[in-house]
């Protein structure tokens, strides 16, 4: 070990790291969740079914934009036409996962537990060199605020979706069920989560050198700033929230359980 | 209510050193400062510790504890448990002296390079005004007494000695930001941070925020918006075009 912390020049004390916490436990955990979301999404968008029961879609399909998709489901029609044989979630997703892959939040994460690099503070990483985020492909994280926006669009479709889960499955108004609330907690999970991102913080604020010349911007900057503080739960919430969501709707959809109505 | 701590202490220079047990006593609502200090004035009157105000405030008595760049003087012996080991080392990114204390002048040689604040040339020193918003926001940095934990926790270099040529740190980092977000400086920072300062290669892993004992929120305030800030310089076109349609700096 004649690399890092053990360089000729520095203390002499043969060991990566001196912690006795339990410094692994946070990364392992990261690890759980994040493989078993990958899986989870992975498995949903190729399965290509089960992703809409009237009035209710999951929101791995929606927007649905190919001519494969159910009856009812394209809102905003289907743009895609027949030449789309795959999964129609597979055009969207995209757009979410940039959104997330390149979140400033998931990558500390993701360094951390995927990259070890480092894997805890202070806990020697295994690489022998490092160029962080200057070369392809990593300099691509450049790119959040435009990932940043698209999410904002899927936000807004995903709040259409829970609006109109207030109708029934005749497509009646006037009318809520479990399903309704789970597609309104999704939407605004996904809000607090997109809201609250480093982006979007130095969109509406963060990039003035004056405050005081900008009274509105700076007061918008600073409510987003409270919710900034909270983005690494947002980030988790949000995950699990989408998820379950859509597990929600597979299980309507596919007959297991009846998505029960309030009135 | 005092106890006999275990303390593992690194001894030595540049050559060699290795960790020694020593068995310091404890008085009630102690730091591990204190607990050195006891070892300097029993055992080991030649153990070489840099430290300075006791209060937290200096930055200067910045060890490793269990292996957690921390400030010897703000760790509470109550904080341990009576029975276990305390392990101090130097800071590991460093160049080590002798025992406790490293050679940091990496840090100011990183700090000569960052150019001092420029104002306005058609203003004379005693006409600048800033509104408080303006001044409030970078107050934050301002607390940094330069303990330099953030430096030396940030994986760039405590890795990567190789990179210490072309990296600033967190420490610089808020130094840039600070001056990045003052109204009336001139000088362009965002270039200057991500092309001589090595902003790019930070990957936001917030050790630096995790060790800061003046709770700055280093990458959350200063290095994210710094690398928002260079995107809007160098990688974001529909920012350069908008830059160039309204002749905005």
């Amino acid at each position: 070990m004649e690399r890092g912390v053990g360089s000729a020049t520095r203390a002499k004390i043969g060991l990566r790291h001196l912690r006795v916490d339990k410094w692994w436990v946070q990364p392992a955990i990261s690890v759980f969740v994040l493989v078993s979301f990958i899986i989870y999404s992975t498995i949903r968008a190729f399965e290509n079914k089960y992703y809409f029961a009237e009035p209710l879609i999951s929101p791995f399909y929606s927007p649905c934009l190919a001519t494969s998709c159910v009856e009812g489901a394209s809102h905003l029609g289907q743009p895609f036409g027949s030449w789309w044989i795959f999964s129609p979630a597979l055009l969207i997703l995209i757009f979410p996962l940039g959104f997330r892959m390149t979140c400033y939040y998931y990558r500390k994460t993701y360094y951390r537990a995927f990259w070890l690099s480092p894997p805890a503070c202070a806990v020697a990483e295994p690489h022998k060199s490092y160029s962080g985020e200057t070369k392809s492909p990593l300099i691509l994280q450049n790119s959040h605020r435009y990932f940043f926006i698209a999410g904002l669009v899927f936000n807004v479709l995903l709040t259409y979706d829970a609006l109109i889960s207030f109708k029934n499955a005749e497509g009646q108004w006037g009318h809520m069920s479990v399903g309704t609330l789970v597609l309104l907690a999704n939407a605004t999970f996904l809000w607090l989560y997109s809201l609250s991102c480093h982006s979007c913080r130095h969109i509406l604020g963060g990039r003035l050198k004056h405050f005081s010349k900008h009274p509105i911007r700076y007061k918008t900057w600073t409510i987003v700033s409270k919710l900034n503080a909270h983005h690494p739960k947002y980030a988790w919430i949000s995950l699990i929230g989408v998820a379950m969501c859509d597990f929600y709707v597979r299980l309507v959809a596919s007959g297991s359980i009846t998505n029960l109505y309030f009135f | 209510m005092g106890y006999l701590a275990k303390l593992r202490v690194w001894r030595g220079n540049k050559e060699r050193g290795e960790l020694v047990n020593y068995n310091v006593e404890v008085s009630e609502g102690e730091v591990l400062l204190d607990v050195i200090h006891r070892l300097q004035a029993t055992d080991s009157p030649d153990l070489a510790v840099r430290w300075n105000c006791k209060a937290g405030k200096c930055g200067s008595c910045s060890a490793e504890i269990n292996g957690k760049p921390s400030l010897m003087c703000m760790t509470r012996m109550n904080t341990f448990n009576e029975e276990d080991e305390v392990t101090v080392t130097p800071l590991r990114a460093f160049p080590v002296i002798k025992d406790l204390v490293t050679d940091v002048s990496f840090n100011y040689i990183k700090a000569r390079q960052v150019p001092a604040f420029k104002g306005p040339a058609n203003l004379k020193l005693g006409e600048y005004r800033m509104q408080q918003v303006d001044v409030e926001r970078s107050q934050e940095f301002r607390k940094c007494i330069e303990c330099f934990l953030c430096q030396d926790v940030c994986h760039v270099v405590r890795d990567h000695e190789e990179n210490k040529e072309s990296f600033a740190g967190p420490r610089f980092f808020i130094r840039l930001a600070e001056l990045d977000m003052h109204p009336l400086d001139e000088l362009d920072r965002k270039r200057e941070a991500q092309e001589s300062h090595g902003l790019g290669m930070c990957n936001i892993t917030k050790c630096c925020t995790e060790v800061c004992p003046e709770h700055i929120k280093i990458t959350d305030n200063a290095i994210i918006p710094m690398k928002e800030r260079v995107v809007d310089t160098k990688y974001d076109p529909l920012v350069w075009l908008g830059k160039t349609i309204t002749r905005r700096k």
